[in-house]
């Protein structure tokens, strides 16, 4: 079993990240950290291959960063593959999902898994789109993942309790947050990670033409940025006997009753 | 209750400038700063995810002991030392051949930094499987060491150091726990020992008990003390945990603070004599203890680092949250939060710079431990031995009473509602306040300094010291503006230090209790220079960061400013410890016992 797990790596939350009001973008020029949101997967991955198969990374991002990536190796994953290029600033999503697919296939992986959503971009398309241009089938919001022989059995996440849905492999497998709980990296392996193959390899590597990705490639433009507006003050209710009405007939106009 | 937040920043700095951990690591594979601060990273996730989160449990509920003789941790500490131990956190600074990390031990203090601030209760039971480890280390046989070293130094099995009866506390060599030799070669124990940390719990296989007893002809005080291994489950023929021993405990204490950490009174055969394996010879137990006490005494001067930081986070996240007051200048009828106010101000400032110095005292202790097991030559290890020797009094001893101070005046932030215990500031005062006085208490450690450590070498230990500080003050005064009066501060102290010195040398030779009567006032003396030297060195070391280009000058700009502070507000207080230290024996004794009460 070859799993591939395409992990994103990400300013660390915890410190308030910037917009560069030039780009309109992220700015990614600090330590960028494993998105939480890709432990899920791979720990799931690492619990799916077991002793028997293997799983690897691939990763998107500038300046030759290795931070994230050797959390996961920490983790157990065994090598990774990180596409790091200048030509890459200012890529789509599409572009990313190109550059994605064009790395993982170089593996031919059993599985791919991805998360549902980065945690710094929130676009929630890039999985389906490796899906699309790999044409792989994908599943989405996964909760559960289970390999039986050449197909994947996925519990699929819904707002009133979760599909069941069986899948040949190979195929790509979205996973939401909070289903597993991802291993910390032990002290062992910690060391043993710094030893692990990480790959870097370019756009021209992976027979892409610079001129298709980045700024060039986007096909969509940011055209403005703006703060997110203040938090305004609630309403107050003051109890005169109706108060029970008029929450009733708060909670009916937000339509959440 | 503020979440516990790893001060990665401050450990790499003190890392960077104190211990330069680039050279130190060239003896452990190259290990550099940014691999040891990303093995640290990792550990304090770990830390904060898991273990911070249970000091208030650990306080409230306290571990229980239960009719059947066992012990209860508190809800979540077994859950959480099985992944401490499956992460391997607590082994990091011990030989790879048993299973360890073979980092430097300044890697594995700064695990126990974290783990201790998260949690001083749990921290406890590494703590002493760590000194068990130690004894072992040092003076185990090869089949001892084969038998529990690797069990141990994973957490599998915790360990505890069984010295304090009822009648020999500070007295050891007063200890009348009987070993008889039976004919298999083993001993059988016999007594009771008190204070014994994490003597019964639910969080390992199996528990190492190192039992300091007497053999029947042993000589009277502490050169008739041998040390015994007691396993609580004797191993059976595979090495494994197999029939239960005949040590058990009889209650645990009711305390003022960590209660998480069980603290047993141990009887040790009650039935047929706990059966117990010596550790090297027979009446050498004693001189085996002071192999560990370097380490146990810096962990324990640690506790005061650790319990500090904590409660300076919660307390300046309440400072600034807490609106209340109008400063000098606010439009009327505003308010300001009270981090604003000038006396809160000097005392979060007062914890901070406290902080800077513990951190900076304990871990330049720790690669001074470090380098007197691996440094280049004979000569070098040798006078790092000597400088931790000189330390381990002065961290144990001023960390452990800055750790009351700082503790306590994160209750004074909080005004009353630091007073109440729903708060949660009020534990890390409690659990701050008993490390001045195990481990040996405060009042042996100035002892330990005076008497024994200024002596080394017919003081040249001592000198050397001094004559590093002056170096110090030299290169901060040469460097200019802020750091040049940190240098003049630092000069003063230095040289009311070298009289208090002087003072004890002359005097001390003479009447031994003129030097003991100012130790005391000496050791706080000692720790509050020492404090100001190595900030000052930090200041320094920022202040390079700063002309060198680094990417965080807020950071290194604020070191400097604590260093400021400690070198404005708490250096002088040297100077007026300078006639207590001189007072001499006659004011103590002045009055009898009797007169005291009248």
């Amino acid at each position: 079993m070859n799993i591939v797990v395409c992990v994103k790596q990400i300013p660390d939350p915890a410190d308030p990240g910037a917009l560069d009001p030039e780009t309109k973008t992220l700015k990614r020029d600090v330590k960028l950290i494993l998105d939480e949101s890709d432990s899920y997967g791979v720990e799931m991955a690492l619990q799916l291959a077991g002793d028997e198969g293997t799983v690897s990374l691939v990763s998107m991002a500038p300046n030759s960063e290795v931070g994230g990536l050797r959390t996961a190796l920490a983790m157990g994953a065994e090598s990774a593959v990180l596409v790091s290029d200048d030509a890459l600033k200012g890529s789509d999503a599409l572009t990313t999902a190109k550059v994605l697919a064009a790395a993982i296939a170089k593996s031919s992986p059993d599985l791919v898994i991805a998360a549902t959503e980065s945690s710094d971009g929130y676009t929630g398309t890039v999985p389906e789109q490796i899906a699309a241009l790999m044409d792989l089938p994908s599943v989405t919001f996964a909760k559960e993942i289970a390999l039986d022989g050449g197909t994947a059995k996925v519990k699929r996440q819904t707002e009133s309790g979760y599909d069941s849905v069986e899948c040949p492999l190979p195929c790509l497998v979205s996973v939401t947050a909070g289903v597993v709980e991802p291993r910390y990296p032990s002290f062992k392996g910690i060391m043993a990670a710094k030893a692990k193959p990480v790959e870097e390899v370019t756009v021209a590597d992976l027979g892409l033409d610079a001129g298709s990705v980045g700024w060039a490639g986007a096909g969509q433009e940011i055209v403005s940025i703006e703060d997110a507006p203040a938090r305004e003050a609630g309403e107050v209710i003051e109890d005169e006997g109706d108060a029970h009405e008029r929450i009733v007939a708060f909670l009916d106009e937000l339509k959440v009753l | 209750m503020t979440e516990y937040r790893a001060p990665l920043r401050d450990i790499r700095h003190v890392l960077s400038s104190i211990v330069d951990i680039d050279d130190l690591g060239q003896h452990f594979g190259g290990l550099d700063l940014d691999t040891s601060m990303g093995i640290l990273e990792e550990a304090g996730r770990f830390i904060v995810d898991q273990v911070a989160p249970l000091n208030r449990v650990g306080d409230t509920v306290g571990s229980v002991l239960n009719d059947d003789g066992t012990v209860t941790t508190p809800p979540g500490f077994a859950e959480a030392y099985k992944a401490f131990v499956e992460a391997g956190w607590g082994g990091i600074g011990f030989p790879e051949e048993y299973g360890g990390g073979a980092m430097p031990g300044t890697m594995g203090i700064a695990v126990q930094e974290m783990l201790t601030s998260a949690s001083m209760g749990f921290s406890l039971c590494p703590l002493l499987t760590q000194g068990a480890i130690d004894m072992l280390l040092h003076h185990g046989s090869e089949q001892q060491r084969e038998t529990y070293l690797a069990k141990m130094i994973s957490g599998q099995w915790s360990g505890t150091m069984n010295l304090t009866e009822p009648d020999a506390g500070s007295d050891v060599g007063a200890l009348r726990t009987k070993a008889v030799k039976a004919d298999d070669g083993t001993y059988r124990i016999t007594g009771t020992k008190i204070y014994i940390t994490f003597g019964e719990h639910d969080m390992a296989e199996n528990i190492v008990h190192l039992v300091l007893a007497r053999t029947p002809d042993a000589p009277p005080g502490t050169k008739g003390i041998s040390c015994f291994i007691v396993p609580k489950f004797i191993l059976d023929a595979d090495g494994n945990p197999g029939v239960r021993n005949d040590a058990k405990v009889v209650s645990i204490e009711h305390k003022l603070g960590i209660h998480a950490s069980p603290t047993c009174v141990m009887a040790f055969g009650e039935e047929d004599g706990a059966v117990g394996y010596l550790i090297g010879e027979e009446n050498q137990g004693m001189r085996y203890m002071f192999t560990m006490m370097n380490n146990a005494r810096l962990s324990v001067g640690l506790e005061g680092l650790c319990i500090s930081e904590r409660a300076f986070q919660q307390a300046y996240q309440y400072a600034t949250e807490r609106v209340q007051g109008r400063t000098v200048g606010a439009e009327k009828g505003s308010s300001n939060a009270i981090i604003d106010h000038p006396d809160v101000r000097r005392m979060l400032l007062t914890m901070r710079a406290q902080i800077d110095a513990m951190r900076a005292i304990c871990y330049y202790d720790s690669a001074a431990v470090d380098r007197s097991l691996v440094g280049d030559n004979e000569a070098d290890r040798q006078a790092a031995a000597d400088l931790a020797q000189l330390l381990t009094p002065i961290t144990k001893g001023w960390c452990t009473d800055v750790g009351c101070e700082v503790t306590s005046t994160a209750i004074q932030i909080y005004g009353g509602m630091g007073y109440v215990e729903e708060t949660g500031v009020a534990q890390h005062f409690r659990d701050a306040r008993i490390a001045p006085i195990y481990e040996g208490t405060n009042g042996i450690q100035a002892l330990d300094l005076v008497m024994r450590k200024l002596p080394m070498n017919g003081g040249a230990v001592i000198g050397g010291y001094l004559a590093d500080m002056a170096k110090t003050t030299t290169a901060l005064q040469s460097a200019g503006g802020e750091l040049a009066a940190i240098g003049a501060s630092l000069e003063s102290a230095v040289a009311t230090l070298t009289e208090a010195t002087t003072w004890l040398g002359e005097n001390g030779m003479a009447d031994p209790v003129q030097a003991m009567a100012g130790a005391t006032p000496y050791l706080e003396m000692m720790g509050i220079v020492t404090g100001g030297w190595l900030l000052g060195r930090s200041a320094l070391a920022a202040q390079a960061a700063i002309d060198a280009g680094t990417d965080d000058p807020s950071f290194f700009e604020a070191k400097i400013g604590s260093a400021a502070f400690f070198a404005a507000h708490l250096l002088p207080r040297a100077a007026g410890l300078l006639a207590a230290v001189t007072a001499g024996r006659d004011v103590l004794f002045r009055l009898d016992a009797d007169q005291l009460a009248s």
